[in-house]
């Protein structure tokens, strides 16, 4: 099957300190990972599968075309990340998943999404802010599925929660795969998880080179 | 308007023994202001005595390209002062000085086709004084609060980057707080103003001679002319500004710390 994401030689800098280093590898379909250490440019890497940053030298393509060729905000419709940290807008629950649809041009059904999420329906009011770190990772989750995207883009979406949260939110996922067969890449410091939760896994070593595929 | 009223070089001399109490205070209390003090004092006595001249020599010509040209001066040192509070802002110059010449600009032409000032420079100089330091006042208080809060709110911009939002949509939070904080102190200002303190203007005329009502009523065009204006500077400031931390492709621009 053709690869999701094609890297090409990408190498990216920052102030002077070089954060990936000739990366080059094809993502598949399906339940991909991208593990190393904290410092290795995981979070990176993945910023630059939805064009949330450009590399210094080399390619980026999704499937098959070079990410700068698409729209910017339609690439990002298709292609959701989700950050590491919950980093809601005002509102409530609802408000959140409301505002993802509409930037993505959808009528959201907000039961559904929120049970695909993990979150029971009666969390649509209220107010998003006064929810656990946990809840409010599952409305980032909510707001990234209410866009209907092809892809997931995770960012260590289980490292703020306890293992029982962690558990639960690795459920969801592998849920989500089964039912909507929704391909995800999920960043991870955690070798274990990289285990669990992959096919097919990318790791880095400190300054970003390929440890293997 | 009565009698204008005269001061003499002695009655200036005199309010030095007040300048005095201010370097005792500060020696004897180690506050360490008294050479800012000092420099403060001479500092203001060229600075004001120059433009005084400047000012004479503007009202005795009483042309209107000269005051075009003393406001001009007044918005570009105007936006260079206002970029030094405005260091996190990358690129500030461009969007204060745009900022702060429409707002000093915008405003003069009102106050004249509204029939408030005639088109003298009598009154367009004092009044384009006031309404270009305080625009550069409030354009750079919304641009010091733009620098820091791009930087605190850094993830949630992204994060609604991310969902394929604008550069626009993402900063909107934010540059409505800076607009709001660049605004605010004229608006509370202007709220206790009578009660808490008697603004520069109706003191200059009430010491000048003036009728009360009169020295109120100009004080009142003053205030809420600047209003208008201080809007103008933070909206405009705030709203070219915030682009600079965004690339074309709506990405966020790395930011120096």
């Amino acid at each position: 099957m053709a690869p999701v994401f094609e890297l090409r030689d990408v190498t990216l800098s920052r102030d002077g300190k070089v954060i990936l280093d000739d990366v080059s590898a094809d993502i598949p379909e399906g339940a991909a990972c991208i593990a190393g250490p904290s410092g290795s440019g995981k979070s990176s890497l993945l910023r630059l599968l939805d064009r949330l940053r450009d590399p210094d030298r080399g390619e980026v393509r999704y499937r098959g075309r070079d990410v700068r060729t698409y729209e910017p905000l339609e690439l990002r419709h298709r292609v959701a990340l989700v950050p590491q940290l919950p980093a809601l807008i005002e509102g409530t629950v609802s408000d959140n998943v409301r505002f993802a649809a509409r930037l993505a041009g959808r009528t959201p059904d907000i039961g559904a999404i929120l049970t695909h999420a993990g979150l029971d329906p009666s969390f649509a009011d209220r107010d998003a802010s006064r929810l656990s770190v946990g809840e409010q990772q599952r409305v980032m989750l909510a707001r990234a599925l209410a866009q209907e995207p092809e892809v997931l883009l995770l960012d260590e979406p289980t490292s703020a929660l306890d293992e029982q949260a962690r558990d639960s939110v690795e459920a969801t996922l592998a849920r989500l795969r089964q039912e909507l067969g929704l391909s995800y890449v999920l960043v991870t410091h955690d070798p274990d998880q990289a285990e669990r939760m992959s096919d097919w896994c990318l790791r880095l070593a400190l300054g970003g080179t390929v440890v293997d595929r | 308007m009565t009698a204008p009223i005269d001061v003499s070089l002695g009655q200036l001399a005199a309010t030095l023994a007040l300048v005095a109490i201010a370097i005792v205070v500060s020696v004897w209390q180690k506050v360490d202001l008294e050479r800012d003090i000092g420099v403060a004092v001479i500092r203001s006595f060229i600075q004001l005595s120059a433009i005084g001249l400047v000012i004479n020599a503007i009202f005795e010509e009483d042309r209107l390209v000269f005051v075009i040209a003393l406001i001009s001066v007044m918005v570009l040192f105007g936006a260079l002062t206002a970029r030094n509070r405005a260091r996190r802002v990358p690129g500030a110059f461009v969007p204060l000085l745009i900022a702060l010449a429409t707002a000093g600009g915008a405003t003069l032409v009102l106050v004249v086709v509204l029939d408030v000032f005639e088109p003298e420079p009598r009154f367009l100089v004092p009044v384009g004084g006031m309404v270009v330091g305080n625009a550069m006042t409030s354009a750079a208080v919304a641009l010091n609060r733009l620098g820091d809060d791009m930087r605190s709110a850094a993830p949630r911009i992204e994060a609604t980057l991310a969902l394929g939002a604008t550069a626009s949509q993402a900063a909107l939070p934010v540059v409505r707080s800076s607009l709001r904080s660049g605004m605010i102190s004229l608006v509370d200002s202007t709220k206790t103003t009578g009660i808490i303190f008697f603004p520069g203007t109706m003191v200059g005329m009430l010491l000048a001679g003036a009728d009360p009502v009169d020295a109120v009523r100009l004080q009142l065009v003053l205030l809420w002319t600047l209003l208008g204006s201080v809007a103008i500077a933070a909206l405009i400031s705030t709203s070219l500004a915030y682009r600079n931390f965004f690339t074309p492709a709506h990405q966020l621009r790395d930011l120096p710390a």
